[in-house]
């Protein structure tokens, strides 16, 4: 079989723009072979290259004197956080592959992102998800989470790291093209950090791990394209995983950093070996010659285009100091892994990829990569017309409802808001016994570090309409309410990596929103003092509503980690005595937009992003840790999706109590019980603590209002009984199950 | 006393088990490969839970092929204490050193959940020095953990007290309702007639560390190694 013939053609089908072959043809002088033309495609693909993306994400704020890894400088961004220990954490999206084969999926970005943690050397103690479907009620949307549930739970769970958190959302903005965003999170003694990096001539090569197949070939090429109904004919582009592999790969690897004998590593995820071989070369300003046939292969008749590009699962590549190859061989063995010299270092910037002994590409490394010669692009960014639009929305304009026992009633089964049991006991979350959160709800996940005082406390929040609503603030808020969420489990906000999940940077509106999410993060990142230390852009996700195709809601997902230097400090959301006072920190304001309210109850989808102002919801923050760290209250909870009776709901639930509250007479009702309004916190306290309580907030000069008490189980609102919290209870754990 | 621990590729509550053995209860505990088929003189064995080979076939079903399953089971069958809890559970199934097999849950997924247990009877190491009548609080997680046994072994483990503890509510009422996988008589574990050999699907050492706020499981440790420590005496 002889390769394909190279020309403008066939380099626009492998993604390529004109200008980019031209400028292929200008670095080789000479017309690339298909190997070559191959390789730029995958390595210039928006997946790998970030070429419409770059420019903006170098604006975010990056450094941080706890960063010991910066965003971009190795397969995860790594924070310092003390006694000798540092976290590897990163967040990726595996979109496309989800679209199209939700199990497969779903299950090889649970993969991928562990093993950008444990090819650092860290070994992964949590994970967590974020997925966004269409509506429930529609059967392709049941078969697309059914599967990606299942694609996470098997992989995750053999694997053998808790799931301590995530979110799942449903929106028909998502409805051909879910999104699942996968992170993982490690640890690693600081100074035991293994870098992506090859160098020292004549230092061995090796791939580690499974077999090289046919799977995933032009994997970052199809993540870098529209996804449309022929999407489908690309299934052989989505890989397959095996969490076993995966396993044994991790404790090998895991093993190995015990010794002396790595120079580097990196994992192979997109674009398979040509990108591990290149990054790492061009990271050590080095060279590297490689003989493909020596790839172990998992079936005959695989070309050298089609081994550069596999994306097959659960590989590594090694960089080995000279000399101790037997070290590195006899842990694999143990393993039962494959573990092969493909390759050496070479000193010039060249790739040379060898087929039996002959040679069939010749690449600078240094061009291929983000940073080299990778191309980059600004986009034409142009508002649009339903910015404005969405800021004419009246609060006056829509009706006040007449039974509000019946709004939160449907409110407690709306998906969005309905527990989220379903997903989450389908997860292993216990693992590792490191999850305080077993028996302790909280805001954020916490996770216990064995042998010290500390925890980790994470958490993954977004909410996609309050960004298409206004991507900068809702942005901010997403940030906002990532710190929230750690302020309110007993942490100190530390570091965020993104997934940012946005439609075609092509469309100038798109872009718009890009850009706009990018100041909303940088700016909200300042104030809390959480750097950016990496993340993924996963562009051209769309979906087809009323026959017009339209960008998926902007959607940069915001991952944040937080220390609790004392793990003791950890505080639940849940109430805990009967009589206890119940406060709200903040103030109430009288505003419904972007609520689930506004969207499900009056099907309004044309409103601003809730109110939000970043300097008042630092302060509320800041108070929030006093309160904590002085031990005066029971319970914390911060307010967000479903408005303040929601929140309150919550933590009555967990442990069968209930409230009697008294609503805010200057604004409306469904405000005040249902409204989005950022920078509110319930805390419920003890008649003990109250009146230290209340000096301690009167002396940080921090609104607050009483709202009422906890009480055994009643729901009550002004004197009305809204019912048990049994009742309620019982609908908002079955709701998703009922639906599916 | 010293426990080994047995690891085998895939194992993945290897380490929680060392830990709760060796941090929380203090006792001595080495690790032995699957590879090897030395015991190295321990008192006791413990097979932890995980995917031993990925579970691709049947959970446990290449695990029991293993060297090292070759001296278990000598060991076993001289008298020597074996507990397997949940994917080591269904090792021990496979090996046929307990009788009965683990099926795939009723709602064909994996359950990650903490549920309640009552002990069937105080005759086992594990049950004898537990708070009589109380519901313990365990978590349960696995695909596969449906137990099933012919009518005749079922009467069989209930005559001879080989019934560890049954799924119950959170007041000890044992009833269709809380069976969270549909195991037959709601049976969460048993041992063999001899009282030597033990498999449960919960989790005992997740609910052993004072972080995770659950410490019931630390009650059917303790029972077990008091047990122990009282026949080697």
């Amino acid at each position: 079989m002889s390769d394909p013939i190279v020309n403008i053609e066939s380099a626009k089908e492998l993604g390529l723009l004109p200008e980019e072959f031209e400028k292929i043809q200008q670095i080789l002088g000479r017309v690339p072979n298909y190997t070559e033309l191959s390789i730029f495609s995958v390595m210039w693909s928006e997946h790998a290259a970030y070429k419409n993306s770059i420019t903006l994400l170098k604006t975010l704020p990056k450094k941080g004197k706890h960063i010991l890894a910066e965003a971009g400088a190795e397969n995860a961004g790594l924070v310092d956080i003390g006694d000798g220990l540092a976290c590897a954490f990163k967040i990726e999206s595996h979109n496309h592959p989800c679209a199209v084969e939700p199990f497969q999926g779903a299950a090889t970005g649970v993969g991928g992102i562990n093993r950008d943690i444990f090819t650092m050397g860290a070994r992964p103690i949590a994970q967590m998800n974020s997925l966004r479907f269409g509506k429930l009620d529609n059967e392709r949307t049941k078969w697309l989470m059914e599967g990606v549930v299942d694609g996470i739970s098997s992989y995750g769970n053999s694997f053998g790291v808790p799931v301590v958190g995530g979110e799942v959302f449903f929106d028909e903005s998502f409805q051909q093209n879910p999104l699942v965003n996968a992170m993982s999170a490690g640890i690693v003694k600081a100074d035991k950090m293994i870098s992506a990096v090859s160098k020292g001539v004549g230092n061995p090569v090796y791939i580690v791990g499974s077999s090289t197949g046919k799977d995933g070939i032009h994997g970052a090429t199809f993540a870098s394209a529209d996804l449309t109904e022929d999407s489908a004919n690309d299934i052989p582009s989505v890989q397959v995983g095996d969490p076993f592999q995966e396993k044994l790969l991790l404790e090998a690897t895991l093993e190995l950093n015990e010794t002396d004998a790595i120079v580097g590593m990196q994992d192979m995820g997109a674009a398979g070996i040509i990108c591990s071989t290149s990054e790492m070369s061009e990271s050590g300003n080095s060279g590297m010659r490689v003989e493909l046939s020596d790839v172990p292969l998992r079936q005959d008749n695989m070309v050298p285009w089609e081994i550069l590009l596999s994306e097959s699962q659960e590989r590594m590549l090694v960089v080995v100091h000279k000399g101790k190859e037997k070290i590195v061989e006899d842990i694999f063995d143990k393993w039962d892994l494959n573990c092969k010299i493909i390759g050496e270092v070479i000193p010039e910037d060249k790739l040379e990829f060898l087929w039996h002994g002959e040679l069939v590409a010749e690449v600078p490394a240094s061009e291929l990569v983000l940073g080299g010669g990778a191309p980059i692009y600004q986009r034409e960014s142009k508002e649009p017309a339903y910015f404005e639009q969405y800021k004419k929305f009246n609060i006056n304009d829509v009706k006040e409802p007449e039974d509000y026992k019946q709004v939160l009633k449907e409110l407690v089964v709306n998906p969005n808001i309905a527990s989220k049991k379903w997903v989450i006991e389908q997860y292993d979350t216990m693992v590792r016994t490191n999850n305080m959160n077993t028996n302790l709800p909280s805001d954020a996940g916490v996770v216990n570090v064995k042998g010290t005082n500390k925890a980790l406390a994470f958490t993954l929040d977004c909410n996609p309409r309050y960004v298409h609503a206004n991507p900068e603030e809702g942005t901010a808020i997403a940030v906002a309410e990532a710190a929230r969420n750690i302020v309110c489990s007993g942490g100190e906000p530390s570091a965020i990596s993104n997934c940012l999940n946005f439609g075609n940077p092509y469309n100038p509106e798109v872009y718009w929103q890009f850009s706009g999410a990018i100041k909303g993060m940088s700016k909200a990142c300042i104030k809390f003092d959480t750097p950016v230390t990496g993340g993924n852009v996963s562009f051209y996700n769309q979906t087809q509503i009323d026959n017009k195709i339209e960008p998926v809601y902007p959607t940069p997902t915001i991952s944040m980690m937080g220390i609790l230097e004392d793990k003791n400090n950890i505080t639940t959301l849940a109430f805990q005595n009967e009589g206890d006072k119940i406060y709200l920190i903040g103030k109430s304001e009288n505003d419904i937009a972007s609520s689930e309210y506004l969207f499900s109850i009056h099907g309004v989808k044309e409103s601003p992003v809730p109110r939000f102002n970043l300097d008042y919801e630092y302060k509320i923050q800041n108070s929030i840790k006093n309160i904590i760290k002085s031990k005066l209250v029971e319970s914390v909870h911060d307010v967000s999706d479903g408005g303040l009776i929601i929140t309150l709901l919550e933590s009555a639930m967990y442990n069968n109590l209930g409230f009697n509250i008294t609503s805010d007479k200057n604004i409306r009702k469904d405000a005040f019980l249902f409204g989005e309004s950022q920078s509110r916190v319930v805390v419920s306290v003890s008649a003990q603590n109250e009146a230290k309580f209340t000096e301690l907030l009167n002396n940080e000069g921090i609104d607050y209002s009483e709202l009422g008490a906890v009480t055994n189980g009643e729901i009550k609102v002004d004197n009305d009984l809204f019912g048990s919290v049994t009742e309620y209870k019982t609908e908002f754990d079955t709701a998703i199950e009922k639906r599916l | 006393m010293k426990f080994g621990v047995l690891i085998f590729p895939g194992s993945n509550c290897d380490h929680d088990m060392v830990y709760t053995l060796k941090n929380i209860l203090k006792q001595e505990v080495i690790e032995l490969w699957h590879k090897d088929s030395d015991l190295q003189n321990v008192d006791a064995i413990a097979i932890p839970g995980g995917f031993s080979f990925g579970d691709y076939l049947r959970s446990g079903a290449i695990a029991r092929y293993s060297p090292i399953m070759e001296s278990v089971i000598e060991f076993a069958n001289n008298g020597g204490f074996v507990f397997g809890i949940c994917n080591g559970f269904q090792i021990l199934c496979e090996t046929g050193l307990l009788p009965g097999a683990l099926l795939h849950n009723d709602n064909q997924k994996f359950i990650c959940k903490n549920v309640f247990l009552k002990a069937d009877n105080n005759t086992t190491s594990f049950t004898k020095y537990i708070e009589p009548n109380k519901a313990l609080k365990i978590p349960i997680a696995h695909g596969e953990g449906k137990y099933f046994a012919d009518e005749e072994t079922i009467s069989e483990l209930k005559n001879n007290n080989q019934i560890l503890f049954r799924y119950c509510d959170e007041n000890a009422n044992v009833s269709n309702e809380v069976n969270p996988n549909g195991s037959v008589d709601n049976i969460a574990g048993i041992c063999n007639k001899n009282k030597n050999v033990y498999g449960m699907m919960p989790h005992p050492e997740r609910a052993a560390d004072k972080t995770t706020g659950n410490i019931d499981g630390l009650q059917i440790l303790e029972s077990m190694i008091k047990s122990i420590e009282k026949q080697n005496k």
